[in-house]
C-alpha cells in the first residue's frame, strides 16, 4: 500500500487534467463528479496508507518512497521521493478529507456559475489538492518548495476567480506579492539549507543538524519562518487574507482556513529538528504567533463582514498553532490544525450557506434572525462556534487547552496569560457573529416583484436593503456541513488531556516528535481547564449580553470609545500604512527607472509609433534614427565604464 | 618596438606638411574672380539641374554591390593563380567550390532580374 | 616550394556544411518553385536541419578539432548545435502558415535562416576569435533582413535598419577587441591566447581587448546596458522572425562567449568576473522591472529574454564544470519554452492582425482552451514554476553559482524570478479570468504551428519532470 503513494497527489492531478480539457464538453454532473471523485478516491488511499502505517511496528513507521531522481547535481541529487510518517499521513487525511467535503458542497455552491467557470473552478480546486498533497508528502526541501509555489498559484487563481470584480482582482494581486515577500526568506532558507548541508533531504538534513553551528541555525529557521509568516499570515505579512475573502467561499473554505494556510505550521513542525536547535528562532515563532492570535482578534470584534470576522479569526487560530510549534509542543500544533480544519471550515461553509440565501449579502448589518429559516445551517454553525470558543470537550476546547497548558507547564507565562485574554475574545467576537447573522431582528426584507437574476447572487454585496428569499441550501451543501458538524464536536477527544483519560494523538506521533511531558500536577492542570473554560463562557455570555439581551451597549461603548473603535475597525490601518509605504513607493520607484532609462531617454518614439497617425509617423521617424543614435551613445558610454574598470581598477 | 613604427610618423607629418603648403601658397598667390558660371558644380559640360540631396532608385545600389561581389572575388584568383602548381589539385579543387558557390548566387541574381534595370 | 595543406577534417563541421548546402539547394529551388508551393521550400529546410541534427548526433562523444584549430567538435559545441537546429526547426515550423498569413511567402526566408544557422554554429564550434567574428557576421546579416522581411510594414524595416546599425556598431567594437587581443599575444587562437597569457599574466592590451571583446557579446546577448535595441527589433521584426533570433542567437553567442571567456582568458576571471557579475545584476533587474511594465506581449517577452540572459550570466560568473552544464541546461530550456511562447502568439493571431497587447488576451482560454493552457504553461516555465523546465535551469544555475561562492548573485537572481512571476501571470489571468474580447473568436489554428507548439510544450514538461539525460549530456565540457 506504502508504494502506492504516488497515487494520492496524482488522483486529484488526473481529475484537474481531465477537466481542463474536456469539462467545456461534459455535463456538469460529470464534472463535478470526476473531481470530487478524483479527492474521494485520494482520500480511500490514504486512508488505506494511513491503516498500513499504523499496522507496522512503532518505531519504523516512517517510509521514503522515492520514484526516480529528479535533478541530477555535480555531487548530489534531489530525488521526487515521497515521505510517509505519522505527521504527513495525518495531513493528508485533513487535506483529502475536509477537502472531499469541499468539494461535494461546491457542487451546490457554485451551481450559479456559468458553464466553463464552473470546470475551471473544479480544475484549479483539483490543482490545489494536488500541489498540498505535494507540499505535504515531499520528502526534501525542494518538492516541498514546489509544492510551495504552486499552492500559491492556485491560491492566486482562486482568489481572483471572479475576476471581473476589481476587488477580486487586487486581493489576488495583493495575495500574490505579500506571500512572494515571505516566500523569498524560504527560498533564501533553502537555498542556505543546501549550502550548509549540501543536501535538501529532510533525514539527511535533520540527521546532521547536531553538527551545524548554532547561529547559523537560527538563521536558517528565520528564513524557514519568514516564509511560514507569509503563507501562514502572521504579522506582519497578514494583511493579505482578509482580502483574500473575495474569492468564492469554498476556496476561502479549504486554502483560506483548512488547508494552504496552515501549511507553515506545518512546515515549522516538518522541520522541528532544526527548530529545536534554536531557541531563538522557536521564541520568535511562539511570539510572533502569541501577537498575531491577539491583535487579529481584537480586529476581529469589530468587523461587519461575516467572512472577514471568520478570516481575522483564521489568522488568530494560526498564530494559536504558531505559539504551539514555537513553544516545542508540536504534537499540539498539529492537533489544533486538525481541529481548527474541521471547525473553521464548516463556520465559512455555513457562511457560504448564508451568501448563498441570501444572494450574497454578507455584511452583518443586513442579517439578523435566520434560525427559522436555515435549521441545518444555523445548528451546524453553533456545533463550530461552540467549537471555536473552546465550549468543554467540543474540539477546539482540547487542542486550545493543549497548547495553553503547554504554554504554562514551559514557563510561557505571558504567552498563556495572552493565549487566556485571546481565547475570550474569540468566544465573544464568534458569538457576536454568531447571534447578529442568526438571532435578533431580521434585518432584510422580502420584495416579491423584482425578479433576481442570476448575476445578482454571489456577485456583489452591495449596501443598503436587498429584497431576497431566505431559504435552507440545497442537501449537497449541507450534508458536508452535517459531517463537518460530528467532527467539530468529537475530532477533539483524539488528543485528551491527560488528566481527562489518554493522549492518543500524542501517543500516535512518537515516531515524529519526542514525547512532550508537560510535568503538570493534575490540579494545575484542572485549574488550567477551569481558566479557559472560564475564559470561553465569559465571551459567550458577554456576546449574549450585548446582542441580544441589551443590544444598545455595543452602540453606546462604541461612541464612547470611538478612537479605540475606530482604530479596530479600520484594522490599525495598517493597510492603508503598507500601501503607502511599500506599493506607492515601489510603483513610483518602477515607474521611474523606467520612465527615465527607457521611455524618456530612449522609447517615447517607438511605442507611439504603432498608433501614431499618419502625419505623426513623418515625425516620429526623424526622430527614430536620432534614437538609433541614442542606443549608439548609451553603449558607447557603457563601453568606456568597462573599459575604464577594467584598466584603472 | 616603437622605434619600428618611426618612419609612418615622418611620413604622416610629410603628407600633413605638403597637404597644409599647398594649400595655404594657392590661396595666397591665385587670383580670385569668381562667377555664376564658375561657381556652379562641374556636370561634365551639362548644365546642373536640382539638389544632388534626393533619394536614388534601390537600383543603383544593387548594381553597385553586385558589381563589387563578382568584382571582388577575382582577387582571390590571383594568389591561387600564382601558387597554381604547388596547390595541385587540392587548390583546384577548393577554387571550383569556391566558385560553384559563387555560381549558385550568380544563378539566383539572374534568374530573379537582378541584372535587368527595369 | 611546397605548402603544407591544413587538416581539413570536414566530418568536423559536418552539421553546418550539410546547413550551408541545404541553404544554397534551397536558394535555387526557389527559382524553380512556383508562388503557391513555397512552402516545400521551408519543408526542404527542415530535413535538411533534421539530416544536420543526425550528423551532429553521430559527432557526440568524440571530440575533434580541425582546421588548424579553427573550430572544435566537442560535447560543449555540439549540445549547442542541436539547440540552434532544434530552435530553428521549431521555428521554420511556425514561419511556414506565418510567411503566408503576412503575404511574404517567400523561399528567401528559409534560405536566411538556413545561413543564419550555419554562422550560429560555427560560432558554437569556433575556437578562433576570427572564425568567431566570421561567424557572428554569418549569423547577423541574414538576421538583419529577415527583421525586416515584412517590407511593406515600416515598423519591421525600421527593426531591420536599427538592428543593422547598432549591430555593425557592436561588431566594430568586437573586432577592435580582436585587434588588441592580436596585438598582446600575437595569436587569435583561444588556446594558444590562455598559454601567452599564462607567460605573461599581466597585459594592459589584453585586458582592453578583453573588455571590447565583451562588449561585442554583451550586444549579441542582450545584457544592460547594451540590450537598447532589443525592445525595439523584437518588437518590429516578424514575430516568427522574433522567436528565432531571441533563442539562436541567444544559444550561439552564449556559446562563444563562454568559450572565449573561459578558455581564453581565465587568467583575468577575477576581472571579468566582477564585470559580469555587476551586468548579471543590472540585466536581471532592469529586464524584469521594464517587462512588469509592457502591456504589449512580443515587448514583454522581449524584457523578459533580456532577464534571461542575465541570468545564463550568472553561470558564467560561476565558470567551472556546473556553471558550464547549467548554461546549457538553461538555454535549451530557453530555446523551447520562448519558442512555445512566441508560437502561442503565432498561433492565436488573425491573418496579420496579431494579438499583441496583453488586453487582447481576455477569455482566450474559453475559446482556445489548448492553446491557452499551453501558453500558460510556458509562461510559468519562464517564470521557473515547478516542475518545468524553466525551473530546473534557474536551479542548476543558482545552485552552480552558490557553489562556487556567488551566493550574493543566486540570491538576487531568486529575488529577480520572484518578481518575474507577476507580469508572467499577468496573460495567464487575462485568459483564464476575463471576458472574451470581441472579434478574437475566428481563429483557425494551422496545426503545424500546433504541432510545434505541442513538442515545445513536450520538451519542456519533460526537462522539468526527467531532466536527468538532459543534464547528463551538458555536462560534456569543452575540448581544450
Amino acid at each position: 500500500m506504502i508504494n502506492s503513494l504516488w497515487l494520492i497527489p496524482a488522483l486529484p492531478l488526473a481529475g484537474a487534467t481531465i477537466n481542463a480539457i474536456f469539462s467545456r464538453k461534459l455535463p456538469r454532473w460529470l464534472v463535478s463528479v470526476i473531481a470530487c471523485g478524483a479527492v474521494g478516491a485520494s482520500f480511500v488511499v490514504s486512508l488505506l496508507a494511513f491503516f498500513a502505517m499504523q499496522s507496522t511496528d512503532e518505531h519504523h513507521r516512517v517510509f521514503n518512497v522515492s520514484l526516480f531522481t529528479w535533478i541530477p547535481v555535480a555531487d548530489f541529487k534531489v530525488d521526487v521521493a515521497f515521505l510517509l510518517d505519522p505527521l504527513s499521513a495525518l495531513m493528508l487525511l485533513v487535506v483529502t478529507g475536509v477537502g472531499f467535503l469541499i468539494h461535494v458542497y461546491s457542487i451546490g455552491y457554485m451551481d450559479a456559475e456559468r458553464d466553463d467557470g464552473y470546470g475551471h473552478f473544479f480544475t484549479y480546486l483539483n490543482l490545489f489538492i494536488f500541489s498540498m498533497l505535494m507540499l505535504v508528502l515531499g520528502s526534501n526541501y525542494l518538492l516541498m518548495y514546489v509544492g510551495w509555489e504552486l499552492v500559491g498559484l492556485c491560491s492566486y487563481l482562486l482568489i481572483s476567480f471572479w475576476f471581473h470584480k476589481p476587488e477580486a482582482a487586487s486581493a489576488g494581486k495583493k495575495a500574490f506579492i505579500t506571500t512572494r515577500v515571505g516566500d523569498f526568506g524560504f527560498g533564501l532558507g533553502v537555498l542556505l539549507i543546501f549550502t550548509t548541508f549540501g543536501t535538501l533531504d529532510f533525514a539527511d538534513i535533520f540527521a546532521h543538524a547536531k553538527l551545524i553551528d548554532q547561529s547559523l541555525i537560527t538563521i536558517i529557521t528565520l528564513l524557514l519562518f519568514a516564509g511560514a509568516v507569509g503563507k501562514s499570515a502572521q504579522i506582519p505579512l497578514y494583511v493579505w487574507l482578509p482580502d483574500a475573502m473575495e474569492g468564492p467561499t469554498p476556496v476561502s473554505a479549504l486554502i483560506h482556513a483548512a488547508t494552504m494556510v496552515t501549511a507553515g505550521v506545518y512546515m515549522v513542525a516538518r522541520s522541528h529538528a532544526l527548530f529545536e536547535l534554536s531557541p531563538f528562532s522557536s521564541e520568535v515563532v511562539a511570539w510572533t504567533g502569541a501577537l498575531t492570535a491577539i491583535y487579529t482578534a481584537t480586529i476581529a470584534l469589530v468587523q461587519m463582514d461575516l467572512k472577514r470576522v471568520l478570516a481575522y479569526s483564521t489568522i488568530s487560530q494560526l498564530g494559536y498553532m504558531f505559539v504551539a510549534v514555537g513553544i516545542g509542543a508540536y504534537g499540539a500544533g498539529i492537533f489544533h490544525l486538525m481541529t481548527h480544519a474541521f471547525f473553521k471550515a464548516l463556520l465559512f461553509l455555513g457562511a457560504g450557506s448564508v451568501m448563498h440565501a441570501m444572494n450574497g449579502i454578507i455584511d452583518m448589518r443586513q442579517l439578523g434572525g435566520l434560525r427559522a429559516k436555515m435549521p441545518r445551517t444555523y445548528i451546524t454553525f453553533l456545533a463550530a462556534a461552540l467549537a471555536i470558543a473552546g465550549f468543554p470537550f467540543f474540539a477546539g476546547f482540547f487542542s486550545k487547552d493543549e497548547i495553553l497548558a503547554s504554554a504554562f507547564a514551559t514557563g510561557h507565562t505571558a504567552i498563556w496569560v495572552i493565549g487566556l485574554i485571546t481565547a475570550g475574545l474569540t468566544a465573544f467576537y464568534i458569538f457576536r457573529a454568531f447571534f447578529l447573522t442568526f438571532h435578533t431582528e431580521p434585518r432584510w426584507t422580502t420584495d416579491d416583484r423584482r425578479p433576481l437574476t442570476e448575476d445578482d447572487s454571489h456577485r456583489s454585496s452591495v449596501n443598503g436593503h436587498r429584497s431576497v428569499h431566505p431559504h435552507e441550501s440545497p442537501a449537497v451543501m449541507t450534508i458536508p456541513l452535517a459531517i463537518l458538524a460530528v467532527l467539530s464536536v468529537i475530532g477533539g477527544f483524539a488528543g485528551m488531556p491527560k488528566v481527562m483519560g489518554a493522549n492518543f494523538l500524542e501517543h500516535y506521533f512518537e515516531p515524529v516528535f519526542k514525547p512532550h511531558d508537560l510535568h503538570l500536577a493534575a490540579s494545575t492542570e484542572w485549574m488550567l481547564i477551569g481558566a479557559s473554560v472560564a475564559a470561553g463562557l465569559l465571551g459567550i455570555a458577554l456576546a449574549y449580553w450585548f446582542y441580544i439581551a441589551r443590544p444598545t451597549i455595543p452602540v453606546t461603548l462604541a461612541r464612547r470609545f470611538s478612537g479605540i473603535y475606530n482604530l479596530l475597525w479600520h484594522k490599525y490601518w495598517i493597510d492603508e500604512i503598507y500601501s503607502w509605504l511599500f506599493v506607492d513607493k515601489g510603483y513610483r520607484l518602477a515607474m521611474f527607472l523606467w520612465q527615465v532609462l527607457d521611455v524618456k531617454i530612449i522609447d517615447g518614439a517607438a511605442n507611439g509609433l504603432g498608433r501614431a497617425t499618419a502625419a505623426l509617423s513623418r515625425v516620429t521617424r526623424s526622430w527614430q534614427s536620432g534614437y538609433a543614435r541614442a542606443y549608439a551613445l548609451m553603449m558607447l558610454i557603457a563601453t568606456v565604464i568597462v573599459l575604464g574598470w577594467l584598466i584603472l581598477r | 618596438m616603437p622605434v619600428d613604427y618611426l618612419p609612418i610618423l615622418v611620413m604622416i607629418a610629410i603628407v600633413t606638411a605638403f597637404a597644409v603648403i599647398a594649400l595655404t601658397l594657392s590661396a595666397m598667390t591665385g587670383p580670385r574672380r569668381p562667377n555664376p558660371t564658375k561657381l556652379s558644380p562641374y556636370e561634365s559640360g551639362m548644365p546642373p539641374f536640382g539638389s544632388a540631396r534626393r533619394r536614388f532608385s534601390i537600383k543603383y545600389y544593387l548594381t553597385a554591390v553586385l558589381f563589387i561581389l563578382f568584382d571582388i572575388e577575382i582577387i582571390f584568383f590571383y594568389p591561387w593563380a600564382v601558387l597554381f602548381r604547388d596547390l595541385g589539385w587540392f587548390g583546384l579543387s577548393a577554387m571550383g567550390t569556391f566558385m560553384l558557390v559563387l555560381l549558385i548566387g550568380y544563378v539566383y541574381v539572374w534568374r530573379k532580374g537582378g541584372f535587368e534595370w527595369d | 616550394m611546397s605548402l603544407s595543406v591544413p587538416d581539413l577534417n570536414f566530418r568536423v563541421i559536418a552539421p553546418a556544411l550539410i546547413v550551408a548546402l541545404t541553404a544554397l539547394i534551397v536558394l535555387l529551388a526557389e527559382l524553380v518553385t512556383p508562388a503557391p508551393r513555397k512552402r516545400w521550400l521551408g519543408v526542404l529546410g527542415l530535413i535538411g536541419l533534421l539530416i544536420a541534427a543526425g550528423a551532429t548526433v553521430g559527432l557526440w562523444g568524440a571530440p575533434a578539432s580541425a582546421f588548424g584549430g579553427m573550430v572544435v567538435a566537442d560535447n560543449f559545441g555540439l549540445f549547442l548545435t542541436l539547440v540552434i537546429l532544434l530552435g530553428a526547426a521549431l521555428s521554420i515550423l511556425l514561419a511556414l502558415d506565418f510567411v503566408r498569413a503576412h503575404r511574404v511567402d517567400q523561399g528567401e526566408y528559409y534560405v536566411l535562416v538556413l545561413f543564419a544557422v550555419v554562422g550560429m554554429i560555427l560560432m558554437a564550434t569556433a575556437t578562433d576569435l576570427i572564425v568567431i567574428f566570421l561567424a557572428l557576421e554569418l549569423l547577423s546579416l541574414p538576421l538583419y533582413i529577415l527583421a525586416a522581411f515584412k517590407r511593406a510594414d515600416a515598423r519591421s524595416l525600421e527593426a531591420g535598419l536599427k538592428y543593422f546599425l547598432l549591430g555593425a556598431f557592436s561588431s566594430a567594437f568586437f573586432l577592435y577587441g580582436i585587434a588588441f587581443i592580436f596585438g598582446g599575444t600575437g595569436t587569435t587562437n583561444l588556446m594558444k591566447i590562455a598559454d601567452a597569457l599564462a607567460k605573461n599574466p599581466r597585459n594592459d592590451l589584453l585586458l582592453v581587448g578583453a573588455g571590447l571583446l565583451l562588449v561585442g557579446f554583451a550586444f549579441k546577448v542582450a545584457l544592460v546596458p547594451f540590450h537598447w535595441w532589443t525592445p525595439d527589433v523584437y518588437d518590429g521584426a516578424p514575430t516568427a522572425v522574433t522567436a528565432f533570433m531571441s533563442v539562436g542567437v541567444k544559444a550561439a553567442a552564449f556559446g562563444a562567449f563562454f568559450r572565449a571567456f573561459l578558455v581564453a582568458l581565465p587568467a583575468f576571471a577575477f576581472d571579468w568576473r566582477i564585470v559580469l557579475a555587476a551586468l548579471a545584476v543590472l540585466t536581471m533587474t532592469l529586464g524584469n522591472v521594464a517587462a512588469l511594465l509592457q502591456s504589449n506581449v512580443k515587448r514583454m517577452l522581449a524584457y523578459s529574454s533580456i532577464a534571461h540572459a542575465g541570468y545564463i550570466l550568472i553561470a558564467l560568473v560561476a565558470m567551472g564544470a556546473s556553471g558550464l552544464s547549467s548554461a546549457l541546461f538553461y538555454l535549451l530550456a530557453y530555446t523551447l519554452t520562448n519558442l512555445g511562447a512566441f508560437g502561442a502568439v503565432i498561433a492565436l493571431s488573425d491573418g496579420e492582425r496579431e494579438r499583441l497587447e496583453i488586453r487582447d488576451w481576455g477569455g482566450a482560454a474559453r475559446q482556445y482552451p489548448f492553446i491557452a493552457a499551453m501558453f500558460a504553461i510556458f509562461m510559468l516555465s519562464l517564470a521557473g514554476f515547478p516542475p518545468l523546465a524553466g525551473f530546473t535551469g534557474k536551479f542548476l544555475i543558482f545552485s552552480a553559482a552558490v557553489e562556487t561562492g556567488w551566493a550574493w548573485l543566486a540570491v538576487i537572481g531568486v529575488l529577480n524570478s520572484l518578481v518575474s512571476a507577476y507580469f508572467y501571470l499577468r496573460p495567464i489571468v487575462q485568459m483564464y479570468m476575463s471576458e472574451p474580447v470581441p472579434g478574437w473568436d475566428r481563429i483557425r489554428v494551422a496545426p503545424l504551428v500546433a504541432l510545434a507548439l505541442v513538442l515545445a510544450l513536450i520538451g519542456v514538461i519533460a526537462l522539468g519532470l526527467y531532466p536527468t539525460p538532459a543534464i547528463v549530456m551538458a555536462t560534456g565540457g569543452f575540448l581544450r
